[in-house]
């Protein structure tokens, strides 16, 4: 009689009571193609362990080990369902609290929060519009105290609506807002970087339902945030760093 | 659950993101979105129920919307990697000798239980919830995964229905 196939693998993965192992092992011992099977199966088992065991003993990279700290808030318990502006206060207050330098994904949680809750303002999603482009830029400037840029996004389908000055963790964030043809929005998070870090790659975090590119350059962090598909969002903030450092 | 509490499984969501996804960045994205995903839903863990099962029933999750993600964008297909690994011309014996392109040719669904019941040694009660699918869907998923590993690293005879990936 032939070995059942669940007894079989239940053998391999050492799922089985003394009693029935022998009473495999007894069959196999009459089957050598069950047998050749099993022995295969067990050191595919082996080989997965030889191959990937390694990163277990890997230090675990920063990017992940600052997920688990930087949630270390109340806001984040309450800020699951939505994103109130209660809880953005909350948060803020919080911020002043810490005084740990700005970890990039706190970045993109602050840019996150600030997009849910002015992208779908109606009536005064900016304070500046762009109609008033250069007062905007030069406003948000002096107030960050570095030269900025307000990224033409013309190419991928998006108009500047204007901006606004928040309060950050460090101070002055400007916010630019972008709006395409069908109204969704996208915004731009510029916040300056606390002590001394370096420029970063393209980072990617997704909160609910918004999306978040984030990176540093020099003194300023920046983050773009949007309801878009990653890859999307990608190349738009791949235009919005080629932009900023031509 | 607190980050410590999570902080526990990184390693091992890592090494089963890894052995998933491929190279190590994938991974670790996978990871970060799980972690994020898992304190975004902390109100829905039953303390004292396995973390660990939950966080890979997470990543699975996550996985998956990747993978769906991905199809909507052809050019990152998922099996890129894996297609150049089959002999383009006809009647050619499909040869990889190592099992992580083994592993990269398989299903996603058949590789996820495969890893899943071989390496991280879930059961398959476990399994079966981590991929919310029926414990014997877990257990033909990984009779049939296991089969085409060995064909694949062994060149054992294939039977007929086992056709190579296109």
């Amino acid at each position: 009689m032939n070995l059942p196939e669940n007894e079989l693998h239940a053998y391999v993965d050492d799922r089985l009571d003394g009693e029935r192992r022998r009473a495999v092992e007894a069959q196999l011992a009459q089957a050598p193609e069950d047998a050749a099977r099993a022995a295969a199966y067990r050191e595919q088992n082996a080989a997965l362990h030889a191959l990937f065991d390694a990163v277990l003993d890997e230090p675990v990279p920063t990017r992940l080990r600052q997920i688990e700290t930087s949630r270390r808030t109340a806001w984040f318990a309450v800020a699951t369902g939505s994103l109130a502006v209660g809880v953005v206060v909350g948060w803020f207050a919080h911020a002043l609290l810490a005084d740990r330098p700005q970890a990039p994904a706190t970045l993109a949680r602050q840019a996150a929060v600030a997009h849910a809750v002015y992208a779908p303002e109606v009536r005064h999603p900016v304070e500046v519009g762009a109609d008033q482009h250069e007062h905007l830029v030069n406003w948000l400037s002096k107030r960050l105290g570095a030269k900025l840029k307000a990224p033409v996004l013309a190419a991928e389908g998006f108009e500047l609506v204007g901006g606004r000055l928040l309060s950050g963790e460090q101070g002055a964030v400007a916010h630019f807002m972008y709006q395409d043809a069908k109204g969704k929005r996208l915004t731009l998070y510029v916040s300056r970087i606390a002590g001394k870090q370096r420029d970063t790659a393209f980072r990617f975090s997704q909160e609910e339902k918004i999306a978040v590119f984030y990176w540093i350059d020099g003194p300023l962090g920046y983050a773009l945030s949007g309801e878009l598909p990653k890859f999307d969002l990608l190349e738009i903030a791949t235009a919005v760093y080629k932009q900023l450092n031509p | 659950m607190n980050p410590e509490q999570l902080a526990i499984h990184i390693p091992r969501l890592r090494r089963y993101a890894r052995a998933l996804a491929g190279d190590q960045s994938a991974a670790d994205d996978l990871v970060q979105d799980t972690l994020e995903r898992a304190l975004n839903k902390r109100h829905l863990w039953r303390p004292g129920s396995d973390l660990r099962a939950w966080l890979f029933a997470i990543m699975h999750n996550v996985f998956v919307n990747q993978l769906r993600g991905r199809q909507a964008h052809p050019e990152e297909a998922l099996d890129d990697d894996a297609l150049p690994a089959v002999a383009p011309s006809d009647g050619a014996r499909l040869e990889i000798t190592d099992l992580q392109s083994a592993l990269a040719v398989l299903p996603p669904e058949q590789r996820a239980v495969v890893l899943l019941v071989g390496l991280e040694q879930l059961s398959y009660a476990e399994a079966s919830r981590a991929l919310g699918i029926p414990i014997g869907t877990v257990m033909s998923r990984l009779f049939r995964g296991r089969e085409r590993l060995r064909i694949l690293t062994t060149g054992a005879q294939a039977a007929p229905t086992l056709k190579v990936v296109k």
